[in-house]
C-alpha cells in the first residue's frame, strides 16, 4: 500500500506541453489511483452535467423551435432563423440591450478605478480604516433583491424618494424615463441608440455595490506591495503620484487582471438589480432579455430565448477565453 | 393593520415548523443523491418515483406525513398572495368540505413562472379566463372539467364560453370578475360640481376643468408595463368595437392599420392630463394620488380599493366610485367593458382527480364565493345565485355594469399571446408614453414582431 | 460570483513595518484632515440608502411615512413592522428553507472542490490544466442561460417521493435540486482558489506522509486539509453570502411558495404591500441581517478570502 519517495519522484519526467515535470500517477498504488479518480471525477461529472451540458444544449436549442410544454419529440430544427429574427426584427430590443451592457462595462471600469482609489487611501493605515472599509463594503453583502428594493423605493421613487426630495426642480422619473441623454446612429440599424436616463440612474445603484467589491480586491492586492520598496521611494523623496506609479501600480498587475475580469463579467451578466426594478423600458440588458424569454410566460419560445442566451454566452466566452489563456499561461510559465 | 388571517395550516407547516423531518432524511442522502443524479440522467424518461428505490428503513420518520393520494387531500396552487384575498380564498376552500393544502406564491412570481409551474402543478390551479387559459388547454397541460360543469348552476352562457377551449370542452371554472372603469372620488365631484362625462368631448372638458382647479386629471401608472394596457383596450373597444379588438388580439389585423393609429391619436389628446412620469410609477402609488385627492380620475380595475386599509382608510374606500369609459364612436357607444375573470383550472394529471373535481365543483357554488366576498369585497361573484345583499355600492355597480354590457373583454395580456403582450405590446406602449410622436415607427415595429408569433 | 486571481499564493505577510514609513504623516496634517473629510463624506453617501430603510423600518406607515414622507420626523418609533414582516413573510419557515439549502451546499462545495484541488495541485497528470480551465470557465457563465435545459433535466430525474415535500416523483421542486445547482456551479470557483492555495504547501509535506504509509485519503484528510483551513474558512464566508443571497434558482426551481428560500419573502411582501414601504424596509433589514452578521464577525477572513492567491510573493 505504501509508496516510497523514490517511486513518487523518480518517475517519468517527460515534459508536458507546459514544460513542467509530470509525476505519473501510475506510480501510485491501485487504491490511491482510484481515490484520485473519484476525487476529480465526481465533482467534474457534476460540474459538466449541470453546467457544460446545459450550456451545450442551449446552443442546440437555439437553432430549433420548441414550446417547452410540448414533448421533446416536437423540437423542430429551424436553422439560424432565431438569430436572423433577433438581428432584423427584434433589433430594437437587441441592440439597445447590448449597448447597455457596453455602457456598463465602461461605467463599472470607472467604478473599479474609484475602488482602487478607495483601497489606496485606506491602505495608508489611517485611523478607523476598518470602519470605513466595512461601510464601503456593506452593499456587497446585501441581496440584490434588497438592493433593488431600497433604490427603487427610497432613492428613485418620484413620489417619496430621496433624490426627488432633495432635488429642487420638477420631480424626475428616475425609474421610467427612457428618453435618451444622447443618441447616435449606428449603420445597419434604424433605431437611434443612446443612454437612457433611467439606465443612467441605475448605474448609480450599481456603482454603490461595485466600488466596495473592487476596493476589497485591491486592499488584498496592496498587501503584496513590498514595504521595502515603498520605504525606498519615500526616502528618495518621490512624490505620492510617482511612488504610486513606480512602486504600487506594478505590484498590482496580477490583481488588475482579476478586476478586469470581474468588471467585464459582472457587466455582461448584470440582471438582478434591473429585474428587481421591474425592467423599465430603456434599461434592458442581455441578462434580462435572456431571462424573460427563457422564463416568464414567454417561455414557450425556447428556441428564440436560447438564441438570445447563446449571444450572451458568446459575449462572455470571448472574455473567458482571454482570461483563461492569460491565467494559465502565467501559471505554467 | 390588524386582524390578519393566516392561511389555513398545511401539514408540513404544523408538524415541522422550521425544517421538516423529511428534509433531515433528505440531507443525509444528499451525498447519495449525487450518484443517483448521475445514474438517472442517462434515462430520459418520466418513469416517476418507481425508478428510484427509497432506502427502506431510514425513511421511517417521513411516515408521519400523510401521502396526498391516500387521504382526501387536494393541493391548490394559489396566487392569492395579498392579505385579504389569501384569507378569502382559505375561507372559500373551507366551504368545499375537502381537505385542501394551499400553496401560495406571490402574484407576480406565480404568473412569471407559470410556464414551468404548469409542468409540475398542484391539483387545482388558480388562473385566468380567455386566451391565456385556452393556450394551455390546447397544449394539453390542464384537465378537461366538462363533467364538473354539468353540475354547475348559476353560471351564464357567457361564463361557460369564457371557460371553454377551442375544442368546445371546459377547462376553467370562474370564481369572480372585476370590471375596469374610470374611478373617481364622489366628494371631489360633489365639491367642485363635476359631472360624470359620457362623451369623449365631455371627458376632455372635465380634464381641462380639473387642471385649472389644480387637480391632476388622470392618474398615471405603468410600472410593470401592464397598467396602461387597460387604456389601450378601452380606447380600441370604444373606437373600433369589440370584434375588431378580438381580431387584432388574435393577430388577424395589421397593427399599422389606420384604425389602430386612430386609437393612439385619441390617446395623445389626453396624455397632457396624465401625472408626470407615468412609466415609472406603480399602480399603488398612483392610487395614493387618488387617495389624497391630488389626482381626479383613474382608469383601473375595481381592485383599486384594496390599496386602502379598511381599518384606517374606510372613508376613502367608501368615497370611491367609477363610471364607464366615455364613448368615442356612436356605432359602438359604451357597449363593451373590460372585466377579467379569475378562476381555477385542474392539472392534466392531478394526483387526486376526484378530490380536485370536488373542489372545483364546490368553488363554483354560491357559498364559496360568498365566503370569499365576505373578506375581500373588491370583486363580484361569477355565480349569479350568490347572495348579493351584502354587496357594497361599488360591487352593485360592478355587477350592473357588466350585466348591461353587450361585450366583455378580458384584458390585453389575457386576450392575446402573453409573451406578445408582455414583451412586444408592453414595450410599445411604454415607448409611446415616452415619445408619442414616434407612434408610426412603434406600430411598424409591433407589426414586424407580430409576424414571428403563432396565434391560436 | 466572482473570479479570483491568477498567481499562486505566498503566505500573507502583514506589513508591520509600514508604520515606520508613514508614522511621520500620522499627525493631523492638512492632507490627513482632507483625507478623513473625504472618507467620511463618502461613508455618509454610502449609508444613506441603507440608513433610510433602517429609519423607516421603525416608523408607522399610515401615521408618518404616508403623511410626512420618507425623511420626515417620526412621531413615535415602533417594532411593529418587524413583527408583521416576520409573520406575513412566513420567515420562520423560510429561514429554515434557506438553512437547509445553504448548509449542505456549503459543505459539499468545500469538500468536492478541495478534493479536485488536491488532486490537481498536488499531482501532475495529463488533464490537470484542462480540468482547471473547465472549472474556471464554467464558473463565469451566465446562469440564466442554463435554465431551460436544467429544468428539463431535473424534471426527468426520478426521485422518491418519500424524500421530497412535493411528491412529484422527480427532482423538481426539491431543495436538493437547488443544492445540486449551487454545488456544480460554485465548485468551479472554489477549486480554482484552493488549487492555488494548495500549490503553496510544500510538496515534501505530502511526501513525508506517503513515506509513513499514509494512503491518498489520509494524506488528503489528515495532512493537506488541515493546512488549508484558513482558505476554507475564507471561502466558506464568501460562499455563504452568495448562496444565501441567491434568489434566481430558489424562485424558479421551486414553485411551492412555502418551500422557497428567505429571499423570496421580500418578493411576497413587495407584491402585497408596495405602498407599505416601512414593512418592506423591515423585511429587507431582517433578510440582510445574517449576511451582515457573518460579514462583521468574519471580516478578516472575508477579505483574505478574496486575497487568496492574489499575492505574488
Amino acid at each position: 500500500m505504501t509508496v516510497s519517495l523514490d517511486t513518487l519522484d523518480a518517475v517519468d519526467t517527460a515534459a508536458t506541453p507546459s514544460g513542467r515535470r509530470r509525476r505519473r500517477y501510475t506510480s501510485l498504488t491501485r487504491s490511491d489511483r482510484w481515490w484520485l479518480r473519484i476525487m476529480v471525477g465526481v465533482p467534474a461529472a457534476l460540474h459538466i452535467l449541470l453546467v457544460w451540458i446545459p450550456a451545450l444544449l442551449t446552443v442546440v436549442l437555439s437553432i430549433t423551435e420548441w414550446d417547452n410544454l410540448d414533448p421533446v419529440a416536437k423540437i423542430k430544427a429551424v436553422g439560424f432563423r432565431n438569430y436572423w429574427q433577433i438581428f432584423t426584427i427584434f433589433d430594437s430590443d437587441f441592440f439597445p440591450a447590448v449597448l447597455n451592457n457596453l455602457f456598463l462595462i465602461i461605467w463599472l471600469s470607472i467604478c473599479s478605478a474609484i475602488g482602487m482609489l478607495f483601497a489606496y487611501l485606506l491602505d495608508k493605515g489611517i485611523k478607523g480604516g476598518r470602519a470605513y472599509q466595512s461601510i464601503y463594503y456593506f452593499p456587497v453583502v446585501l441581496s440584490l433583491a434588497v438592493v433593488g428594493f431600497i433604490w427603487k423605493s427610497t432613492m428613485f421613487s418620484q413620489d417619496r424618494g430621496l433624490l426627488n426630495t432633495v432635488w429642487p426642480g420638477k420631480s424626475i422619473d428616475f425609474v421610467g424615463d427612457s428618453t435618451k441623454l444622447f443618441t447616435f446612429h449606428v449603420p445597419f440599424t434604424d433605431t437611434a441608440l443612446g443612454l437612457s436616463r433611467n439606465f443612467a440612474a441605475l448605474l448609480l445603484a450599481m456603482a454603490w455595490r461595485h466600488i466596495g467589491y473592487i476596493m476589497v480586491m485591491y486592499l488584498a492586492g496592496l498587501k503584496a506591495v513590498d514595504p521595502a520598496l515603498r520605504e525606498a521611494a519615500a526616502i528618495d523623496g518621490c512624490s505620492e503620484w510617482q511612488a504610486f506609479r513606480a512602486v504600487v501600480l506594478p505590484s498590482l498587475k496580477p490583481i488588475n487582471v482579476v478586476v478586469v475580469v470581474i468588471t467585464v463579467i459582472e457587466a455582461l451578466r448584470a440582471y438582478d438589480i434591473i429585474a428587481a426594478l421591474n425592467e423599465p423600458r430603456g434599461t434592458s440588458v442581455m441578462g434580462t432579455l435572456v431571462t424573460r424569454s427563457l422564463l416568464g410566460e414567454g417561455a414557450g419560445r425556447v428556441g428564440f430565448g436560447s438564441a438570445y442566451g447563446v449571444l450572451l454566452l458568446l459575449m462572455c466566452l470571448g472574455f473567458i477565453i482571454w482570461y483563461v489563456a492569460h491565467h494559465f499561461r502565467e501559471t505554467t510559465e | 393593520m390588524s386582524g390578519r388571517a393566516e392561511r389555513s395550516p398545511s401539514p408540513s407547516e404544523v408538524g415541522f415548523s422550521i425544517i421538516s423531518r423529511r428534509d433531515l432524511v433528505l440531507g443525509g442522502f444528499a451525498a447519495l443523491g449525487g450518484a443517483a443524479l448521475l445514474a438517472a440522467c442517462g434515462s430520459d424518461s418520466d418513469s416517476g418515483s418507481s425508478a428510484t428505490q427509497a432506502p427502506g428503513g431510514t425513511t421511517a420518520p417521513a411516515a408521519t406525513t400523510t401521502p396526498a393520494a391516500a387521504g382526501g387531500e387536494v393541493t391548490f396552487g394559489s396566487n392569492y398572495s395579498n392579505e385579504k384575498p389569501a384569507a378569502g380564498m382559505a375561507a372559500a376552500l373551507k366551504t368545499t368540505g375537502v381537505d385542501v393544502k394551499i400553496n401560495t406564491v406571490d402574484h407576480n412570481t406565480y404568473q412569471e413562472n407559470f410556464n414551468t409551474y404548469i409542468q409540475q402543478p398542484d391539483d387545482v390551479i388558480s388562473w385566468f379566463a380567455g386566451y391565456r387559459m385556452r393556450a394551455f388547454a390546447k397544449k394539453g397541460v390542464v384537465g378537461d372539467v366538462s363533467d364538473v360543469w354539468s353540475g354547475i348552476t348559476g353560471m351564464s352562457e357567457g361564463f361557460k364560453s369564457a371557460s371553454s377551449g377551442l375544442d368546445g370542452k371546459q377547462y376553467f371554472v370562474p370564481f369572480y370578475f372585476y370590471p375596469w372603469g374610470v374611478h373617481y372620488r364622489k366628494s371631489v365631484f360633489a365639491d367642485k360640481g363635476y359631472e360624470v362625462p359620457v362623451t369623449w368631448d365631455d371627458f376632455k372638458a372635465l380634464c381641462d376643468k380639473m387642471k385649472t382647479d389644480g387637480i391632476t386629471p388622470l392618474c398615471g401608472a405603468n410600472d410593470g408595463k401592464w397598467p396602461q394596457m387597460g387604456m389601450f383596450d378601452m380606447l380600441n373597444l370604444r373606437i373600433n368595437g369589440y370584434d375588431f379588438h378580438v381580431s387584432l388580439m388574435g393577430g388577424k389585423e395589421k397593427w399599422t392599420d389606420d384604425k389602430v393609429k386612430a386609437v393612439f391619436t385619441a390617446w395623445k389628446e389626453i396624455l397632457p392630463f396624465y401625472q408626470d412620469g407615468t412609466n415609472g410609477r406603480t399602480w399603488e402609488d398612483a392610487a395614493n394620488a387618488l387617495g389624497d385627492k391630488s389626482a381626479g380620475m383613474y382608469l383601473i380595475g375595481t381592485f383599486l380599493t384594496s390599496n386602502f386599509d379598511s381599518a384606517t382608510q374606510q372613508d376613502i374606500i367608501d368615497d370611491i366610485d367609477f363610471f364607464l369609459f366615455p364613448k368615442l364612436n356612436d356605432e359602438h357607444g359604451q357597449d363593451a367593458i373590460e372585466a377579467p375573470i379569475d378562476g381555477f383550472m385542474m392539472a392534466a394529471k392531478p394526483k387526486n382527480e376526484a378530490g380536485a373535481k370536488q373542489v372545483l365543483g364546490g368553488m363554483a357554488k354560491p357559498e364559496a364565493i360568498s365566503a370569499y366576498l365576505a373578506i375581500d369585497p373588491s370583486v363580484v361573484a361569477a355565480n349569479s345565485q350568490a347572495d348579493t345583499s351584502g354587496y357594497n355600492a361599488l360591487q352593485k355597480k360592478s355587477a350592473e355594469a357588466v350585466g348591461s354590457a353587450k361585450y366583455i373583454a378580458q384584458f390585453l395580456d389575457r386576450d392575446t399571446d402573453p409573451d406578445f403582450a408582455a414583451n412586444v405590446m408592453g414595450a410599445a406602449i411604454a415607448d409611446f408614453l415616452t415619445d408619442p410622436s414616434q407612434i408610426d415607427s412603434i406600430l411598424a415595429d409591433v407589426e414586424g414582431k407580430k409576424a414571428t408569433y403563432k396565434f391560436e | 460570483m466572482t473570479v479570483v486571481i491568477a498567481a499562486p499564493a505566498a503566505p500573507i505577510e502583514r506589513r508591520t513595518d509600514i508604520n515606520v514609513v508613514t508614522s511621520h504623516r500620522r499627525r493631523l496634517t492638512p492632507p490627513r484632515v482632507l483625507l478623513h473629510a473625504f472618507l467620511i463624506a463618502m461613508a455618509l453617501l454610502w449609508l444613506i440608502p441603507i440608513g433610510t430603510a433602517l429609519y423607516n423600518s421603525f416608523r408607522f406607515y399610515e401615521r408618518d411615512t404616508q403623511v410626512n414622507g420618507v425623511f420626515g420626523k417620526a412621531s413615535a418609533l415602533t417594532l411593529q413592522n418587524y413583527r408583521e414582516a416576520w409573520s406575513v413573510g412566513h420567515m420562520t419557515q423560510k429561514f429554515g428553507n434557506t438553512a437547509f439549502i445553504v448548509i449542505p451546499s456549503l459543505f459539499f462545495i468545500l469538500l468536492l472542490s478541495s478534493a479536485v484541488a488536491f488532486a490537481c495541485a498536488r499531482f501532475s497528470w495529463r488533464f490537470n490544466v484542462a480540468f482547471l480551465v473547465l472549472f474556471t470557465a464554467g464558473n463565469l457563465m451566465p446562469q440564466q442561460v442554463l435554465f431551460q435545459p436544467l429544468f428539463q433535466m431535473f424534471k426527468r430525474m426520478p426521485w422518491p417521493d418519500l424524500l421530497s415535500d412535493t411528491n412529484t416523483g422527480n427532482l423538481l421542486n426539491t431543495k436538493l435540486a437547488i443544492i445540486f445547482v449551487h454545488v456544480a456551479f460554485q465548485v468551479g470557483f472554489c477549486t480554482f482558489v484552493l488549487a492555488n492555495y494548495m500549490k503553496t504547501i510544500p510538496k515534501e509535506i505530502g511526501e513525508a506522509a506517503a513515506i509513513d504509509g499514509a494512503g491518498m485519503l489520509r494524506q488528503f484528510f489528515q495532512v493537506i486539509l488541515p493546512l488549508t483551513r484558513p482558505a476554507l474558512a475564507a471561502l466558506g464566508t464568501l460562499e455563504f453570502t452568495w448562496l444565501y443571497n441567491d434568489f434566481f434558482w430558489g424562485a424558479t426551481l421551486i414553485s411551492q411558495g412555502p418551500q422557497q428560500p428567505i429571499t423570496s419573502s421580500i418578493q411576497v411582501l413587495n407584491g402585497q404591500y408596495t405602498s407599505d414601504f416601512n414593512l418592506i424596509a423591515a423585511a429587507s433589514i431582517i433578510i440582510a441581517l445574517p449576511t451582515v452578521i457573518v460579514y462583521m464577525a468574519l471580516q478578516k477572513h472575508f477579505i483574505s478570502g478574496l486575497t487568496l492567491g492574489a499575492n505574488k510573493g
